[in-house]
C-alpha cells in the first residue's frame, strides 16, 4: 500500500502531497521535513529505496524537484519507483515538458490529486488512465 | 471507454486553464494572474519560515471572512477553496473552509462541485463528522443523469466515505455495476473496494457481482475488481480456488500483449497488472500442488516474457520469483528463478542489488545452497558504502545463523550497530541479535559479552523483553547446574570490571541488569566482596544521572548484600543519607533496610541467597488477619463495608434523619494493633480494603480458610528460607577486560579456517574468502536442516528449564490441600438435609410434567427469567415451605414453547419459533414490543445461551406497502460488545412480512443495568427515510450464569481468587431458614448450588464469557453472611449489590 506521495524540491517546499493515511497537519509537515533530509544525504550512486522509521521511501529526483513515495512492506519498491517515473511521463505529456513551475502555479496540481486515487499503484495499468485524468 | 465522456473528461482540465486566462494576461499556460499565483510567488519570494507563516496567517484570514461572507458567489468560492488546499499543504490548519467545501461541493456547477470534492478528500479524514454532510449530495449525484457527476460522486465514495452510511448508497452503486459506460463500472468496483475496505462484512453479498467484474470485457474494469480480489484471497484463499483458471488465462492474455496498445509502459504490457496477478497466483497457489500446477506454464513464459532489460521488467521478474518460491515448488522454474536473483545480484545497478538481496533473503530459507553461491557477493555488500544495502545483507545474514557462524554474524551487525543513529534500526537490530545470542551461543563469555554490548548500545530504546529475558535465562539458569554458575560468575566478573571503569556512563536499562547480577549472584565470588560491590553500588547511586527507577533496583541489590555481610560503614552511610532524601521511595526502602539490619536472623530469612527462582505464595485475601479483624469487631468495631454500599447508605442517610444511637466507638486498641498489620507484607497491604471479616467472630474457627501451611513472605524480593551461602565454593576469578574477548573470538574462527583456505589469492581477496568461510559454515544441502532452525528449539543454545510448571504443579496439590483441610468442618457437618432434597427432587419432577400440560400454566408461565436448573432448588425449597401452593406461584417460572392460540403475540412468537430453532433450546424472555408506528413494529426478545446473550429483533411490517431498504443499526457503547457488525440491512420487506436479526452481545463492562439503543430506518416507495428509534435494557444478571462444579473444584478456585468480598445482611424470617435463601439466590441470580452442608451453602456462577465468582453463604440467626470471591476485582462487588437487593425484595 502507498502511504503518500510526496513533490519536494531541494529547498524542502511541497509542491504536492497526497496522504493516503490520514495525518494531522503539524505532522505532515515534521514529516515532510525530515523525508526530503533524508532524500537530499543521499548520493546518485546509492539506492534509492530508503529504510525509514516502519516503512520505506521510494525517491526519484527530476531536477531540483524529488518525487517521494511512502510505502509499506507489501508493496513491490522497484514497480513504485517506475510509477513514479510513470507519473511524470504523464505530467510531462499533459503540460508538453513539465516543470516544478508547473506543478506549483497552476490549479492542475491540485487537480492531478484527483489522479491519484486511494487505490494503490498496480492500477495504473499504463499511461492509459494517467493520461486521461479522471474526474 | 466512450467518446462522450472521454472527451467530457479531457476537456475539464482545459475548462481550469481558460477560465484562469480569463483573469488576466501573463504566460499563457501557467495562470500567474489569479490570486493562487501571487499568493505562491509572493511565498517563493520569501526567506525565512517565519515570514511564510505571516503571510499565510494574514492569506488564511482574508480567505475565512471571504468563505463567511453571504454574497460571496460559488465561482470566488471555487478560488478560495484552491488557495485553502495550498496552505493546508505547507501545513497550515484551515479548518474553517472544510464545512464550506461541502457546501460547494454540493451547489456548484460541474467544475465548482468537482474542486468542492476534491477539497472534501483532501480536508477531511475518514472518521470527520462533517462527512455525514457529503452523504446527501453523494446519493443525489449517484442519480443524476450527468454521467459526470456519477463520476465525480463514485470518485470521492471510493476516496473517502464515512462506514456508518455504507447502507445509504450502496444499492445504487451495485446498480452502477451494469452500467453500459467502463468508466462508471470501473468507478462502482473502485468504490466498492472501498467499502471491502472499511467495511468487508457489507458488501459480502456481492460477491457474485464481483466475478462478473472480473469478466468484464473492458480492461479497466476487470484490473479494478482484482484488487478486491487479492484482498479476499489472501484472507481466504481456498475460497476463491476455482478462480484459479480465470487469472491465469487473464495473465497469458496480459504477458501475450493482448491487451490495447496504451496500457503498455515502455513497450511492456501492462506492467503493473502483470504483478498483481502474480501476487493473486502466489497467495493461491502456496503449499497446493493442484492450482500451482496450473500456474507453472504463465509463470514460465512471464520469465521469458521479461527479458527486456529495463526497470519495470525487473519489478515483474522479482515479484515472478517471489511467486515461484511462494507456490509448491517446481525444480526446472527454482531453478530459472535462482539464475534470475543470480542476475539482479550481480547487477552493478545498485536498485536491482537490493532487489537481488531482498529476493535472496526470502528464498533463503528454502534453498541455503544458493546463497553459498552468491557468497562472495553478499560479503561485497557487507562493505558496501551504501548504508541500506549493508542493512539488507543483515537481514540475509540474520536467516542464515546458525551455531557455527553466528559469532561472525553478531559481529557484523554490532558493527553496522555502531554507524547507525536512526532508533528503528537499533531497536530492530538490537531484537535480532538478542535472539541470536540466545539460540546460538557458543560460550558463556561470548554470551555475557554479546549482551553487554546489545545493552550499552541498544540503551533505553530496546525492548524491555530483551533484558527481562535475560535476567530470566540467568536466573531459571539451563540443565547443567555447574554451567549455570559459570555463566554467573562471568557475568558477575564482566560487570564488576565495567563498574571499574572511571566516568563510563552505562544505560539506565544496563545497570538495573547489572545492580540485579550483582546482587543476587556476587556470593559466587570470594568471601569478603560485599564490601567491595557495596561501595560500587553506592557510587552509582549517589551519580547524578541515574533515574529514581535504577535508584529502586541499586537499592535492592545492596539489600540484598547487606543480608551477607555483617557490618558495613557503607551502608551505613548510604542509610543515613537516604532516611532524609526527599524521594519518598527511596527513604522508605532506606528505613527497611535499617529495620531489617537490626535484625539479622529476620533479613537472613527473607533474603536468602539464589532463590529468585523460587516461586512465592502471597495470602492476598489477607485471612492472617483475621484474628485482628475479630477482635476489633469484639470491641464493637463496625463491619467493613464495600465503597458502593456506603455510599448508597449516604444517601438513604441524607433523606431521612437517623434516630438510632450511634454505635460504640472505635476502641483504643485497634489504632495500636494496627501498627502490627503494618508489619505485614509492604507490597500487598493494598489489598486490605477488601478484607474485613464483618462479623464472623463467633465461627471463626468453623469456617474461615486458614493458611497455616502457607508462608508469608516478603513481595517481590522475598524468599523462602532454605539454603546457605554457596560462595566458598565458587571458583577462582579471572579478571578479564571486556570487548577484547569477541574480537579474539572472531579472530581465532578465522585463524583456524585460514589453515585450509588456498594460498594463491591475493591479500585482499584471501580476507573476503575467509569472511565468507566463517559466514556460510555450516550452510549446504546437508545442514539445510539447521537452517530452517529457526523455529527448531533443538539448537537453542540456552534452553529454559521447565521449572516454572513444577512449581506450579506442587502449589496446585499443597492448595488443595489445604482446602481439604479448611473445608473438613463442612464435611463433618450432620448432612441430614439431604435426604429432604432428594424426595422432593421426585416429586418435583412429576410436577414438572403436570405443570407443562396444565394450560392454565401456560398463561402465567411466560413470564422469561427461568432457567431449567432452577427448578430443582426452587421446588426443592418452596415444597419445604407449603409444597401445594408451588404452580400458582407467579415467580415460579418455566419456560415452553409458545402456544400459538395464546395471545396478540402469538403470529411473532409462532414466528420466532420456527425462525429459531434454538429458541425451543435456550431459555428466553417474552416479546417486548419497543417501538411501533402504523408501517411497522419492532419487538425485542433475550435468549439466555449458555454462552452468550443472544438479542433477537422482529421487525413486522404491518402495512401492505413493501418497505424499502431497511436498516436497523444498534448504537455502540463502552459497555457492549456486539460481536456482529451492528448494523443490518434488508434491501426488502414484503408487505405483512416479519424479518428478524439475531445478534450476540457480549459485556464489555461492569454494569448494573444499561440501556442498548439503536434505530431502524426504512424508506417506503420513494419517500425519504422515515426512522424510528428504541433502546432496550440489558442488566448484569443478564450476562450471568451458573456455573456447574463439584465441591472440590469450588474449594481450589476458591484459594485461587485473589479478591473477595464481604458482607453480612439482615434477613427476614420467611427467609431464615437457608433452602429458601438460596432459592431466591439460585431463582434470581442464576447461581449454581454446589453444596449445602447445614446452615451453609456454597454457589458459583460466571459472568460471561468467563469470569467466575463464588459466593458463600452462611445463614446465622437472622443474619446472612455473604463472602464473594472472584478473578474479578469489581465483579463480587456488583453481585453483593444484586444479592441485597433480591433478598430485600423477597
Amino acid at each position: 500500500m502507498i502511504k503518500f506521495f510526496l513533490m519536494v524540491n531541494k529547498q524542502g517546499q511541497t509542491r504536492l502531497s497526497r496522504y493516503y493515511e490520514h495525518i494531522e497537519i503539524n505532522k505532515r509537515t515534521i514529516l515532510e521535513a525530515d523525508v526530503i533530509k533524508t532524500c537530499l544525504s543521499r548520493s546518485k550512486e546509492q539506492c534509492s529505496f530508503i529504510e525509514y522509521k516502519d516503512f520505506k521511501l521510494i525517491y526519484r529526483q527530476y531536477a531540483a524537484l524529488f518525487i517521494v513515495v511512502g510505502i509499506n512492506e507489501t508493496e513491490n519498491e522497484m514497480a513504485v519507483y517506475e510509477f513514479i517515473h510513470n507519473f511524470v511521463e504523464v505530467l510531462d505529456m499533459y503540460f508538453s515538458r513539465v516543470s516544478e513551475l508547473d506543478v506549483s502555479f497552476s490549479i492542475l496540481c491540485a487537480y492531478l490529486h484527483s489522479t491519484m486515487q486511494r487505490v494503490p499503484v498496480t492500477k495504473w495499468a499504463g499511461k492509459y488512465y494517467l493520461s486521461y485524468p479522471e474526474s | 471507454m466512450s467518446d462522450i465522456v472521454e472527451k467530457t473528461l479531457t476537456a475539464l482540465p482545459g475548462l481550469f486553464l481558460q477560465h484562469q486566462a480569463a483573469g488576466g494576461s501573463g504566460v499563457p499556460r501557467v495562470s500567474v494572474s489569479s490570486r493562487l499565483g501571487s499568493l505562491i510567488r509572493s511565498i517563493t519570494a520569501l526567506t525565512s519560515k517565519h515570514e511564510e507563516e505571516k503571510l499565510i496567517q494574514q492569506e488564511l484570514a482574508s480567505l475565512k471572512a471571504t468563505v463567511a461572507a453571504p454574497n460571496t458567489t460559488l465561482r470566488l468560492m471555487k478560488e478560495c477553496m484552491v488557495r485553502l488546499i495550498y496552505c493546508e499543504m505547507l501545513g497550515y490548519e484551515s479548518s474553517f473552509g472544510y464545512i464550506h467545501a461541502i457546501k460547494l461541493a454540493q451547489q456548484g456547477n460541474l467544475l465548482e462541485k468537482r474542486v468542492g470534492y476534491l477539497a472534501v478528500s483532501l480536508f477531511l479524514h475518514e472518521n470527520h463528522e462533517l462527512l455525514l454532510l457529503l452523504v446527501n449530495t453523494v446519493v443525489k449525484d449517484l442519480q443524476s443523469t450527468n454521467l459526470v457527476e456519477v463520476c465525480m460522486a463514485l470518485t470521492i465514495v471510493s476516496q473517502i466515505f464515512p462506514r456508518e452510511m455504507i447502507p445509504a448508497v450502496l444499492p445504487l452503486i451495485e446498480d452502477k455495476l451494469q452500467h453500459s459506460k467502463e468508466i462508471i463500472r470501473r468507478k462502482a468496483v473502485q468504490a466498492l473496494y472501498k467499502f471491502h475496505l472499511i467495511a468487508p462484512n457489507q458488501v459480502q453479498h456481492i460477491h457474485v457481482k464481483f466475478r462478473k467484474a472480473l469478466c468484464d470485457r473492458d480492461v479497466g474494469v476487470m484490473a479494478a475488481s482484482l484488487h478486491i480480489y487479492l484482498r479476499m484471497i489472501k484472507e481466504n484463499p481456498s475460497a476463491y480456488k476455482d478462480l484459479t483458471g480465470s487469472f491465469v488465462t487473464i495473465l497469458k492474455q496480459v504477458v501475450g500483449g493482448k491487451l490495447p496498445v496504451d496500457f503498455n509502459y515502455h513497450s511492456v504490457p501492462a506492467p503493473w497488472l502483470q504483478i498483481q496477478l502474480l501476487r493473486i497466483l502466489g497467495l493461491l497457489g502456496k503449499d497446493d500442488p493442484r492450482t500451482s500446477e496450473l500456474t507453472y506454464d504463465v509463470l514460465d513464459e512471464s520469465l521469458r516474457r521479461a527479458e527486456l532489460s529495463h526497470n519495470i521488467t525487473y519489478a515483474i521478474l522479482f515479484e515472478c520469483v517471489h511467486t515461484i518460491y511462494t507456490i509448491y515448488p517446481k525444480p526446472e522454474l527454482l531453478e530459472k528463478a535462482a539464475r534470475c536473483i543470480g542476475k539482479f545480484v550481480l547487477s552493478p545497478k545498485i536498485n536491482l542489488k537490493y532487489l537481488g538481496l531482498k529476493a535472496l533473503t526470502y528464498v533463503i530459507q528454502q534453498d541455503p545452497n544458493l546463497a553459498l553461491q552468491h557468497q562472495m557477493t553478499i560479503i561485497e555488500c557487507l562493505d558496501h558504502p551504501d548504508p541500506i544495502i549493508k542493512r539488507e545483507t543483515l537481514e540475509l545474514l540474520y536467516r542464515i545463523t546458525n551455531a557455527q557462524n553466528v559469532s561472525v554474524i553478531v559481529q557484523k551487525m554490532l558493527e553496522y550497530l555502531q554507524q547507525s543513529k536512526e532508533e528503528y534500526i537499533i531497536i530492530s537490530l538490537v531484537g535480532k541479535i538478542a535472539e541470536l545470542a540466545e539460540k546460538y551461543a557458543p560460550g558463556n563469555e561470548w554470551f555475557i559479552q554479546t549482551m553487554n554490548a546489545v545493552f550499552s548500545v541498544g540503551g533505553d530504546v530496546m525492548h524491555p523483553d530483551i533484558p527481562n529475558n535475560f535476567l530470566r535465562l540467568l536466573a531459571e539458569g539451563f540443565d547443567d547446574e555447574n554451567e549455570d554458575k559459570q555463566l554467573r560468575l562471568y557475568a558477575v566478573q564482566s560487570y564488576l570490571s565495567l563498574l571499574e571503569i572511571e566516568n563510563a556512563l552505562y544505560p539506565q536499562r544496563f545497570l538495573q541488569v547489572m545492580s540485579w547480577v550483582l546482587g543476587e549472584y556476587s556470593y559466587l565470588l570470594d568471601k569478603g566482596t560485599p564490601e567491595i560491590i557495596i561501595t560500587k553500588l553506592y557510587r552509582l547511586l549517589i551519580n547524578k544521572s541515574t533515574t529514581s527507577e535504577t535508584k529502586a533496583w541499586i537499592m535492592a541489590a545492596v539489600t540484598k548484600l547487606t543480608s551477607q555481610t555483617h557490618s558495613s560503614k557503607t551502608v551505613e552511610k548510604l542509610i543515613q543519607e537516604f532516611s532524609v532524601s526527599l524521594d519518598t521511595c527511596m527513604r522508605q526502602h532506606a528505613f527497611e533496610l535499617k529495620h531489617l539490619q537490626e535484625n539479622v536472623e529476620l533479613m537472613k530469612s527473607l533474603l536468602p541467597v539464589d532463590k529468585s527462582c523460587e516461586d512465592l505464595v502471597v495470602d492476598a485475601s489477607l485471612s492472617f488477619l483475621d484474628g485482628f479483624v475479630a477482635e476489633g469487631l469484639d470491641q464493637g468495631a463496625a463491619p467493613y463495608k464495600p465503597h458502593h454500599q456506603r455510599q448508597e447508605e449516604k444517601l438513604s442517610q441524607g433523606k431521612v434523619l437517623n434516630f438510632e444511637p450511634y454505635g460504640l466507638s472505635f476502641s483504643s486498641t485497634m489504632s495500636s494493633s494496627g501498627c502490627t498489620g503494618r508489619q505485614s507484607p509492604a507490597g500487598i497491604s493494598l489489598s486490605s480494603d477488601v478484607s474485613g471479616n464483618s462479623a464472623e467472630t463467633g465461627q471463626k474457627e468453623t469456617n474461615s480458610l486458614k493458611l497455616e501451611g502457607v508462608k508469608k513472605l516478603w513481595g517481590k524480593e522475598g524468599y523462602l528460607p532454605k539454603k546457605e551461602n554457596k560462595a566458598g565454593s565458587s571458583p577462582e576469578l579471572q579478571p578479564i577486560a571486556q570487548d577484547s574477548t569477541l574480537v579474539e573470538n572472531v579472530d581465532q574462527m578465522i585463524m583456524k579456517k585460514d589453515q585450509s583456505q588456498a594460498l594463491h589469492h591475493s591479500e585482499e581477496e584471501a580476507e573476503k574468502q575467509r569472511l565468507a568461510s566463517t559466514l556460510f559454515v555450516g550452510l549446504g544441502s546437508e545442514s539445510a536442516v539447521s537452517l530452517l532452525g529457526k523455529t527448531d528449539t533443538v539448537s537453542h543454545k540456552f534452553r529454559r528449564k521447565s521449572k516454572i510448571n513444577d512449581t506450579k504443579n506442587r502449589e496446585v496439590t499443597s492448595t488443595h490441600n489445604i482446602n481439604c483441610s479448611s473445608f473438613s468442618p463442612l464435611s463433618n457437618a450432620p448432612y441430614e438435609d439431604n435426604d429432604h432434597l432428594n424426595s422432593f427432587q421426585d416429586k418435583e419432577d412429576i410436577g414438572l410434567k403436570k405443570c407443562s400440560l396444565g394450560s392454565e400454566f401456560l398463561e402465567s408461565g411466560l413470564k422469561s427469567e427461568s432457567l431449567t436448573e432452577l427448578h430443582l432448588v426452587e421446588n426443592f425449597s418452596a415444597c419445604s415451605l407449603s409444597p401445594p401452593s408451588l404452580f400458582e406461584d407467579n415467580s415460579m417460572e418455566i419456560f415452553h414453547p409458545p402456544h400459538p392460540t395464546l395471545s396478540s403475540f402469538a403470529n411473532e412468537i409462532s414466528l420466532t419459533s420456527s425462525l429459531l430453532e434454538e429458541l425451543n433450546e435456550h431459555v428466553h424472555s417474552d416479546l417486548v414490543e419497543l417501538c411501533n408506528n402504523e408501517m411497522l413494529k419492532v419487538s425485542s426478545c433475550k435468549i439466555w445461551k449458555d454462552d452468550c446473550l443472544l438479542l433477537v429483533w422482529l421487525i413486522v411490517n404491518k402495512s401492505s406497502l413493501e418497505l424499502k431498504n431497511m436498516n436497523l443499526e444498534i448504537t455502540s457503547t463502552e459497555n457492549f460488545k456486539i460481536l456482529e457488525h451492528p448494523g443490518f440491512c434488508f434491501p426488502v420487506i414484503e408487505a405483512e412480512s416479519t424479518k428478524s436479526i439475531q445478534h450476540h452481545v457480549q459485556m464489555e463492562k461492569l454494569f448494573t443495568e444499561e440501556d442498548l439503543s439503536g434505530c431502524v430506518k426504512y424508506k417506503v416507495e420513494e419517500d425519504p427515510y422515515i426512522q424510528l428509534e428504541f433502546s432496550i435494557t440489558l442488566s448484569l444478571l443478564d450476562f450471568i450464569r451458573p456455573m456447574k462444579i463439584c465441591t472440590e473444584d469450588f474449594g481450589k478456585l476458591w484459594l485461587s481468587f485473589a479478591n473477595d468480598v464481604k458482607q453480612n445482611i439482615k434477613i427476614s424470617d420467611s427467609q431464615a431458614n437457608l433452602p429458601f435463601a438460596l432459592k431466591t439466590l439460585q431463582q434470581k441470580l442464576r447461581l449454581h448450588i454446589v453444596d449445602i452442608i447445614g446452615n451453609e451453602g456454597i454457589l458459583a456462577c460466571h459472568l460471561l464469557p468467563s469470569v467466575p465468582c463464588l459466593l458463600h453463604l452462611r445463614a446465622h440467626e437472622g443474619m446472612a453472611a455473604l463472602w464473594f470471591r472472584s478473578s474479578c476485582s469489581t465483579l463480587p462487588d456488583y453481585l453483593l449489590y444484586q444479592c441485597q437487593k433480591v433478598m430485600e425484595e423477597s
